[in-house]
């Protein structure tokens, strides 16, 4: 009898935990409808897009902070915490009124006050656009609890782009306290007035991160777009969960683990589009513009030959082929520094770039520049694909174009280290190492770290030149569009005669998500608002 | 016996201590700084700067060496630069994951290892031999990360019958638990399982052809008796040891396996801090693996005297 009632019990316990394994399933469907699982393009390893610019720091901002303008997709700035703005005629006076109603996670209202505190910190560690402000700026106060003014002693027409901009570090509101922490150290607490909390006691760093619906945000009565407009969110749960693995990702997706990959590899893609449950798309239209950048600081590159050698002698369909393999989809040659496709794109002054490559003329132009064959140092990180892939094709050119490469297969830490060096390359220092700039920050000079050539403070590299910082200032100071496009188009030029870096082309990436979850857009980044799930 | 033991874990602390200095040197000397990670692509120079300053990465080793030291001698591992978070209260997170994936690899792989090794020793020269051995190479030569894409491929994506990535606590069931660990624990445990059980084979030849196992037979002793009672017992301390040995393997096979099916465990922790150059995470992570290594050590020392009365410390 004993066994028997043990056998009995025992039975009876496994099938309860049967069922309620089996019961589990269908059960989670209605909370998996309300949970959204994101798979980032990196590991997102703090949260203040003010102490950081990583581009996953801000993406996952983007869900807890709001900003004061967004910019829409034709990057155009729209208001967004702000219900309306005064500007003087002369540009020099910006009255901004908040919307009623705004609320941090906290349940505090948001306040001039901490608008004010908030564009302070974001002054201070942005290079392009505000430090410029910061300098111009005699005055920013908070006038009442809703109002806030700006009073400089320069006009500043770009001042709702800078506000508004995606680029980083953008401006995200902050409770006062937040933003009162020194811009050089990370904030500790994640409070916004975004339309998502941060749940900081879920969050395991490098695994995962969840974000939790705000009912409390009251988002803009106009649609959506990109990050204008109405941001409903139409889940509970957000959550983003880092898989390291593409091939681990690929198959998550897959197997309905995920709901959406922002950065599937391009070899995977052809997989993923034979899964009848899997959609495949372009992720950004503004791409991506891949830069091989020299050091102008030492020789051979100090001299402008040496440089124009380079762009003579590189071939944009090589870089693009090897980034981005042989989908032309993907990929487009471009004899310029500023995103296609965009109002301010031109090909002026690009003609190095085009036609036939000239190996010959490139030896002759190195040798003209005093090359007699020192090694050139070529900082490689090999644990990115796109900059692997770059150097892979650099050292060949150099080769072919008679030079001595001194590869150096490195780590992106690594590189990022190296290249901040001024060091000769003999002494620690570099020639060459590669990157690529989103095209959503090469738009305009505003974003566009890589073309400041103002030498000792400029991006690594340190290019200097007078005309291309004449031709920024120009943009800057240009009243319409059409002025506008004058000022790029010779920008571009004076950019390209001084060879400030050389573009290796336009690339795109592909985004990939489960068909049952729509309103998935193509942006600069991942817009999670009125995206649903079936 | 108990001050043995105390003694030796007394003795882990300057093995400890010699292991942080070095892992700190190490990467002191090492290239690359987490501060040009911190700042990101659209940071100036200047910025870069600042933040190496801000946390204090341009101060002299033996000042920065004696901070640290001194932090860990009140029990404080230091702050993560990256994340801002406690490094202790960063492995407190991780370390369910790596210990439940340790423990199922240890227990699939030891109990698949050693009756394979019995058998194979038991019928040895027989075919029953040499497919043992030959899964047991197969399983040493095919790296983690092929049998981890196999495994999901065939049981997670093809047969639908598991997850492909992730973890789920105990605490939220046992069959999602080990729905979650399963193909990690069996991609991690083939190379454990296949030097255990050639060890076991090689150890237990060795036993069978002593003279106590003969006399055992000649009394009379069944099959299963002289191979587990008898020989099995008297075989167990080299496989012991190389069980403790075979612990380090593990750890770094955590690693890969931990990538492949995304478990946030130690192993990635510790990748991941490598990468980013968060020297906190770094250091507070290698002095914990070494005191547990020594910790399996001791613990293997100690089963010695379980499986061979002769030893006594």
């Amino acid at each position: 009898m004993g066994n028997g009632v043990y056998r009995r019990s025992f039975l009876k316990t496994a099938a309860v935990a049967a069922t309620g394994a089996l019961a589990a399933p269908r059960l989670s469907l209605a909370a998996d409808a309300r949970t959204l699982r994101f798979i980032p393009q990196a590991n997102l390893a703090n949260l203040d897009p003010i102490w950081t610019t990583q581009y996953v720091v801000r993406n996952g901002a983007l869900l807890i902070w709001d900003m004061l303008y967004g910019v829409n997709d034709q990057l155009a700035p729209q208001p967004q915490m702000v219900e309306g703005h005064q500007v003087s005629a002369d540009f020099k006076t910006w009255t901004f009124t908040l919307r009623p109603g705004l609320k941090f996670h906290d349940g505090e209202p948001v306040l001039a006050k901490d608008v004010v505190a908030s564009i302070n910190r974001w002054m201070f560690r942005d290079a392009t656009m505000g430090l410029v402000i910061k300098r111009q700026t005699d005055a920013l106060e908070a006038v009442d609890d809703r109002t806030f003014r700006f009073r400089l002693n320069k006009p500043y027409p770009k001042m709702l782009f800078a506000l508004g901009k995606s680029s980083t570090p953008s401006l995200f509101i902050m409770p006062e306290r937040i933003a009162a922490t020194d811009p050089f150290k990370q904030i500790s607490e994640y409070v916004g007035s975004g339309p998502m909390r941060f749940k900081k006691d879920e969050w395991i760093p490098g695994a995962k991160a969840i974000f939790e619906k705000f009912d409390g945000y009251s988002p803009r009565a106009e649609k959506a777009n990109w990050l204008s407009g109405g941001k409903r969110i139409n889940f509970d749960r957000i959550e983003w969960q880092i898989v390291p693995d593409a091939a681990t990702a690929a198959a998550a997706l897959q197997n309905n683990e995920v709901d959406w990959w922002e950065t599937p590899s391009s070899d995977l893609v052809p997989l993923l589009r034979k899964n009848p449950n899997v959609a495949v798309d372009i992720a950004d239209p503004l791409g991506n513009i891949g830069s091989f950048r020299i050091n102008h600081l030492h020789p051979p590159f100090n001299d402008v030959r040496a440089r124009r050698a380079i762009q003579i002698a590189l071939s944009q369909e090589d870089y693009m082929g090897a980034v981005a393999g042989d989908d032309q989809a993907l990929w487009k040659t471009i004899p310029g520094f500023f995103t296609p496709d965009t109002p301010l794109y031109t090909e002026n002054g690009g003609e190095p770039l085009k036609g036939k490559r000239d190996y010959e003329l490139a030896k002759t132009l190195l040798a003209e520049a005093g090359y007699k064959g020192e090694p050139i140092v070529l900082l490689v990180a090999t644990d990115v694909a796109i900059t692997k892939a770059q150097g892979d094709v650099t050292a060949d050119l150099l080769k072919r174009i008679g030079m001595n490469v001194d590869y150096q297969a490195l780590d992106w830490g690594t590189v990022g280290q190296r290249r901040a060096k001024k060091e000769k390359p003999s002494e620690g220092g570099w020639n060459i190492f590669h990157t690529w700039h989103a095209g959503a920050d090469c738009v305009n000079p505003a974003p566009y770290i890589a073309l400041d050539s103002s030498g000792d403070t400029a991006w690594f590299g340190w290019p200097k030149s007078d005309l291309v910082q004449q031709k920024i200032g120009a943009w800057y100071e240009a009243p319409d569009l059409a002025a506008e496009k004058t000022a790029i188009a010779e920008l571009n030029k004076a950019a390209m005669d001084h060879v400030v870096y050389v573009p290796t082309g336009f690339f795109k990436g592909y985004q990939a998500w489960r068909k049952n979850v729509s309103g998935v857009v193509k942006a600069p980044f991942p817009v999670f608002w009125d995206v649903t799930k079936a | 016996m108990l001050s043995y033991i105390a003694r030796r874990v007394a003795a882990t602390i300057p093995v400890v201590l010699l292991v942080a200095l070095f892992v700190f040197s190490l990467l002191y000397l090492a290239p690359g700084e987490p501060a040009a990670i911190i700042a990101g692509d659209q940071a100036t120079p200047a910025d870069v700067d600042r933040i190496r300053a801000s946390l204090g990465l341009d101060r002299p080793f033996l000042i920065r060496f004696g901070d640290w030291f001194w932090h860990i001698l009140q029990g404080d591992l230091g702050t993560s630069i990256f994340t801002n978070l406690p490094v202790s209260h960063m492995i407190a997170q991780r370390i369910e994951p790596t210990v439940s994936l340790m423990c199922l690899t240890l227990i699939l792989s030891l109990s698949c290892a050693i009756p394979m090794g019995v058998i194979a020793a038991w019928k040895h020269g027989t075919w029953i031999d040499r497919t043992v051995m030959m899964t047991a190479v197969l399983g040493f030569s095919t790296p983690v990360f092929v049998i981890g894409y196999v495994l999901a491929y065939v049981f997670a994506l093809r047969l639908d019958w598991l997850p492909v990535q992730g973890f789920t606590s105990i605490s939220e069931g046992l069959i999602p638990f080990l729905r979650n660990l399963i193909l990690p624990a069996v991609a991690l445990g083939l190379v454990y399982m296949a030097l255990i059980a050639r060890i076991t084979r090689a150890t237990m030849l060795d036993v069978l052809a002593q003279d106590y196992v003969r006399t055992a037979k000649a009394k009379g002793v069944g099959q299963r008796g002289v191979l587990f009672v008898h020989a099995l017992k008297n075989a167990a301390v080299p496989i012991v040891t190389i069980v403790g040995i075979g612990f380090a393997a593990l750890i770094g096979g955590a690693v890969v396996t931990e990538s492949v099916f995304a478990i946030p465990g130690l192993g990635r922790l510790t990748v991941d801090a490598i990468l980013r150059r968060d020297y906190p995470v770094i250091q507070g992570v290698v002095l914990m693996f070494s005191f547990v290594y020594v910790l399996v050590n001791l613990g293997v020392d100690l089963l010695y005297t379980v499986f061979d009365p002769r030893i006594r410390y």
